[in-house]
């Protein structure tokens, strides 16, 4: 028995690493077990030091309603951490109401992203972090109204002074609280985390068995990569009845008409529904869309093809994604200056 | 006489070297690959490299997925398409400049070619 158990270990990590060798183009070895785990240290540019001061008042920016021109909708309006630091909806609804094209991105470990939102237009995080205060249809403020409104605030005066002392309340000050605030977010230990550490029934069998899917017949690791299970890249996924051009908006090369940011697996039980649009209510219905390989053909990733999935499969894809959830960290709210 | 593995590594090295610098004389090929997302010449990771006007630069994928290499630089415009694993493409520079070239897939693939 005891032979057996440790022969079925063997066999596991064999597998592991002969998957891991395949995933890569068999250039990665027994020690990238880690390069499935959170790399412990958040990168950070060196003009916006995480600090607890910066921390704190990106916190109360993120969420005070008042960012906004309604003085009702916060970044947490839509990056929700209840619901994933996403909305639960489809689509955004943003100033007055309006629904927007795009789903909202989860923010989680939006700090190892190179590039920002769906279509990758932002390549800082303080860059982001503007973004959605000054669109028309998102937060819809005006910039220089909004320093005088956190500016008649001693508690945002002082908040400023001590995270970026002589800096003030500008938009550079404003996103970079924002952006550190954001920075701070990050997945927690999922039960696949400590089944790469080690801990053999962290992971049901059904979950290590759709990694092996995951890494194999169902190509999904060809573009969810490394820790963070995405590549940073962009694909059209050859979604139904979509003609949103994503990064085509930015780029304006072919293979991008349709293509969008592979979206991090990290805590994707928790930010349903699914794809930029929020087409798929559950986790089946993606992993149904990968099987048919997607449904419009017009400049589809070359990536995607049918996979034949077998039912087994498919449930074992969604049991090991569901295991790339982890216990969500706590989150407390501030309290926000009101002089 | 025999050598030992170490000296024809070194050997190798020595040779492809010198093709490499052969090739930026006059004009000529240079192989870059795509390897692990990142630009791979001569098996070290580069973000610039310099050629002669007239050089080939031949793209070769070597990871295992899709990549795309384009440049939508004012002096050279150009768009390879998606190949796979085992694939590659080539780009001509006929004028000096500086170009900039990515992954459209990938854009953490970035690189700059100065041509003289």
């Amino acid at each position: 028995m005891k032979t057996h158990s440790i022969l079925t270990r063997m066999a596991r990590k064999a597998l592991f690493i002969a998957c891991l060798g395949a995933a890569a183009g068999g250039v990665q070895a027994a020690e990238d077990y880690s390069s499935f785990l959170r790399p412990a240290e958040i990168p950070q540019p060196d003009n916006n030091r995480i600090t607890t001061a910066r921390t704190e008042l990106g916190k109360m920016l993120f969420f005070d309603p008042r960012l906004s021109g309604s003085n009702w909708i916060s970044c947490g309006t839509c990056h929700n951490p209840t619901l994933g630091w996403s909305d639960g909806l489809p689509t955004a609804i943003g100033h007055g109401m309006g629904v927007l094209e795009r789903a909202t991105p989860t923010i989680l470990n939006t700090a190892y992203q190179p590039l920002q939102f769906w279509d990758g237009r932002a390549r800082t995080l303080e860059e982001q972090a503007i973004g959605p205060i000054k669109a028309a249809g998102e937060m819809n403020q005006d910039m220089d109204e909004l320093i005088k409104e956190l500016s008649a605030l001693k508690g945002y005066r002082d908040a400023f002074e001590d995270a970026y002392p002589g800096e003030g309340i500008t938009e550079n000050t404003i996103a970079k609280a924002l952006a550190t605030y954001e920075r701070t977010i990050v997945s927690t230990e999922s039960p696949f985390d400590r089944w790469v550490k080690g801990e053999t029934h962290a992971m049901s069998k059904q979950a290590q068995q759709g990694f092996e899917v995951f890494l194999g017949k169902g190509r999904c690791v060809l573009c969810h990569s490394g820790f963070n299970f995405t590549d940073n890249g962009f694909h059209n996924l050859g979604l139904k009845d979509d003609d949103d051009p994503g990064r085509y908006g930015i780029r304006k090369v072919k293979i991008l008409k349709g293509a969008f940011k592979t979206p991090t697996l990290r805590d994707v039980a928790l930010t349903a529904p699914y794809m930029h649009n929020g087409a798929y209510k559950t986790l089946e219905e993606v992993v149904d869309h990968y099987d048919r390989g997607g449904d419009s053909k017009e400049n589809l990733s070359p990536n995607m093809q049918p996979l034949h999935l077998s039912a087994s499969e498919k449930a074992s894809l969604v049991a090991f994604m569901k295991a790339l959830t982890g216990e969500p960290a706590p989150v407390t709210l501030p309290q926000l200056p009101t002089e | 006489m025999h050598k030992s593995p170490q000296q024809k590594r070194l050997r190798t090295a020595f040779i492809a070297t010198a093709l490499f610098t052969a090739g930026a004389v006059q004009a000529g090929e240079v192989i870059v690959d795509q390897h692990n997302k990142t630009f791979i010449v001569e098996g070290n990771k580069v973000e610039a490299i310099t050629i002669n006007v007239g050089d080939t630069i031949r793209f070769r994928n070597d990871d295992p997925f899709f990549h795309n290499i384009f440049s939508l630089s004012d002096l050279k415009t150009f768009d390879l398409g998606s190949f796979p694993k085992g694939q590659s493409k080539t780009v001509t520079f006929d004028k000096a400049g500086m170009v900039e070239v990515e992954c459209a897939i990938h854009p953490e693939m970035f690189m700059e070619v100065t041509i003289k």
